[in-house]
């Protein structure tokens, strides 16, 4: 389909220019990895010697293309630190950072659709005024401090949940869920905010409608109309904005991993630039981009599947 | 509203009034109508934009109020029974059995995400109590009843899918649907090609009559109500200014506004290129109406009485006007 081809390409296009522009700026970086391998006091000609090893004494350019034939044959090399696949590398810290980003949405959504239906009963009410102050406070609040107010309230004072530190689901479902609250909490609990706002701002408009006055003509409870009529077709900044946001999560959150010490892609990034590891951080910003790429993708497609005017259009082009 | 005056009217609406609050001061949308409309009678409701003809009508419904802000007044009574005294669910349920609404635009008045047999089958569900097969069974037959072909096909696809004229066909048969007392078009064929218009009216009056429903048609337009309503109502600036049976309204109208109104047709034994005649002048602003007859600045026979005082609305024989000046009636505006 044509349509499909455009996407490939935009894709393609997309990852050419994101691998390019990391593998500069890791390059400009002062300091490189054979510096944080032998560390400060390592003599010039041994750092040559293992730039020379590594294959770091070539011209940049020559570098990046050998890198990006390699990883369009699937190989994204291995890390110059620890030797490990960086596929594997990456691998081993999606679910965490899967884990994370779903039950973040699940907060977000959770709390964001029922405070928008509630709001738009009565624009200017009580309840729309509380959670718009609520929404703009929580908003306002960076998550890492959120994280932090998290773990002094919930860990410390009241002693219920493990400020740090990750269970895998193999070591049982509550141990792995109560490690993932906090964290999901953090990013959840600002996430809603903006998604609250836009489904409230749609919904408002959808519900001036002549099918919605319709919908009530047919003599059905005002919880219906809502349900039933106003909320899918209102549903489409709200489905962009979660699908930008599970993109920007896809690869971890960088900083709320890092607060709560969760081995998720994020900090498998922050520890590649720490360390220099070009060939790590260059892997999984191109994965990261990828999937953020693929998830605005498939938000595509799920505008098709929410409005069939979108489908037929699609369809005759 | 005229003819038999014996039976108890199907739909009776008393000094009915809409007002809205705005920065400007209280605007009135409609003010003080009242009529009775008999079962199996259609009602035209004819005025220009902004004359309160559907404000008013929504109003009775219920459908104009909660959250616009409107101030809402006066006794509207269907079947003897005030709907003003309802709970809101009793009138729900009211709504949903007893009247059925057509709106102006078909593409804005369904739900552009759902599939056309469920909207037609949804009231049905709800307010006649059939489940999902039955429902859907009986939305295909009202689609048969509403003359769209491949009715099966059609009860699967979705607005975008259809012509203009196929979705009021659609929206009729929502209206139609529960099997309601009254059926409310408002603008039915504004919206459509020239071509469907007649089709859409034939359609609503064949149902009206087949049904026995009594039927309040809103329209701008003399031309529309001329074959299809028993008797026309005229609105101006919110308040009933010429109440008669259709027939008595074109053989000789009695307030010089609808004598307008009718100059404004056009004629198919005028001249070709014959300028129609328009009303000079722009209808009042509601929210700064002065204290004569609103109509006074554009009419050609006022006075000065009718600058400073404002006409009720006069009853004689079966007919109403409001004005001080009434034209002669039978055939003055017919030559």
């Amino acid at each position: 389909m044509h349509w499909l081809a455009r996407q490939a390409l935009r894709l393609a296009v997309v990852l050419f220019c994101v691998t390019l522009l990391t593998f500069l700026i890791v390059n400009i970086l002062p300091g490189d990895v054979a510096t944080a391998i032998l560390g400060g006091l390592a003599t010039p000609e041994d750092l040559a010697g293992l730039r020379a090893d590594l294959g770091l004494d070539r011209p940049m350019l020559v570098r990046y293309f050998d890198w990006l034939g390699s990883a369009l044959s699937g190989d994204l090399g291995r890390s110059h630190r620890s030797g490990e696949p960086v596929l594997q590398a990456i691998a081993d810290r999606l679910p965490v950072s899967l884990q994370l980003m779903i039950m973040a949405q699940i907060i977000a959504i959770g709390i964001a659709v029922p405070a928008a239906l509630l709001s738009v009963r009565r624009p200017g009410g009580l309840f729309d005024r509380l959670s718009a102050s609520a929404a703009f406070g929580f908003l306002a609040t960076p998550n890492f401090m959120l994280g932090i107010l998290l773990i002094y309230l919930f860990s410390i004072t009241l002693d219920l949940l493990p400020a740090t530190g990750f269970s895998p689901l193999s070591e049982g479902l509550w141990d792995n869920l109560q490690s993932m609250i906090l964290p999901a909490l953090s990013l959840g609990l600002i996430e809603w905010t903006v998604l609250m706002r836009v489904l409230r701002s749609d919904l408002l408009t959808t519900l001036k409608e002549d099918f919605i006055l319709l919908a009530r003509a047919k003599g059905l409870p005002p919880w219906r109309v809502l349900l039933q009529h106003a909320l899918r077709p209102s549903s489409f900044t709200l489905i962009t904005v979660i699908g930008l946001n599970i993109g920007g999560l896809i690869g971890g959150a960088v900083i709320v991993e890092q607060i709560f010490a969760l081995p998720g892609v994020g900090r498998l990034l922050l520890g590649g630039i720490f360390n220099r590891d070009l060939i790590l951080v260059q892997g999984t910003v191109s994965f990261i981009a990828v999937g953020f790429v693929v998830v605005n993708f498939l938000v595509d497609m799920l505008y098709a599947v929410l409005d069939p005017r979108v489908r037929h259009v699609r369809f005759r082009s | 509203m005229s003819g038999a005056v014996s039976a108890t009217p199907l739909l009776s609406v008393r000094d009915a009034r809409v007002g809205f609050s705005t920065v400007r001061g209280m605007l009135r949308a409609v003010d003080g109508v009242s009529f009775d409309l008999q079962a199996g009678r259609t009602l035209g409701i004819v005025g220009e934009s902004g004359s309160g003809k559907s404000v008013l009508v929504r109003s009775l419904i219920g459908l104009v109020g909660s959250g616009s802000g409107a101030i809402v007044g006066g006794e509207v009574k269907l079947d003897g029974q005030d709907l003003r005294g309802l709970s809101a669910k009793d009138f729900r349920r009211l709504l949903g059995r007893d009247i059925g609404i057509v709106f102006q635009d078909p593409m804005t008045s369904l739900n552009p995400v759902m599939k056309i047999g469920r909207q037609i089958g949804e009231g049905l569900r709800l307010n006649r109590g059939l489940d999902a097969t039955a429902a859907a069974r009986r939305a295909v037959e009202l689609l048969v009843e509403v003359g769209i072909p491949e009715p099966e096909r059609r009860a699967h696809q979705y607005p975008h899918e259809l012509s203009g004229g196929m979705r009021q066909r659609v929206a009729i048969a929502i209206a139609i649907a529960c099997e309601p007392k009254l059926l409310i078009a408002d603008e039915p064929t504004t919206a459509l090609d020239v071509t469907v218009q007649r089709q859409i009216l034939d359609l609503l009056q064949r149902e009206q009559r087949e049904r026995d429903m009594a039927m309040i048609l809103i329209t701008h337009d003399l031309g529309v109500a001329a074959g299809r309503a028993d008797d026309i109502m005229v609105m101006y600036s919110g308040r009933a200014v010429e109440m008669a049976t259709t027939r008595e309204i074109f053989r000789g109208p009695r307030m010089p506004y609808t004598e307008a109104l009718l100059r404004s047709l056009p004629r198919l034994s005028d001249a070709t290129h014959t300028r129609l005649s328009a009303i000079p002048g722009r209808p009042p602003d509601l929210a700064r109406r002065g204290t004569g007859c609103a109509f006074a600045p554009r009419c050609t026979y006022r006075s000065g009485r009718c600058e400073a005082e404002e006409p009720a609305l006069v009853r004689e024989g079966g007919r109403g006007f409001a004005c001080f000046h009434p034209l002669g009636g039978g055939g003055g505006a017919s030559a």
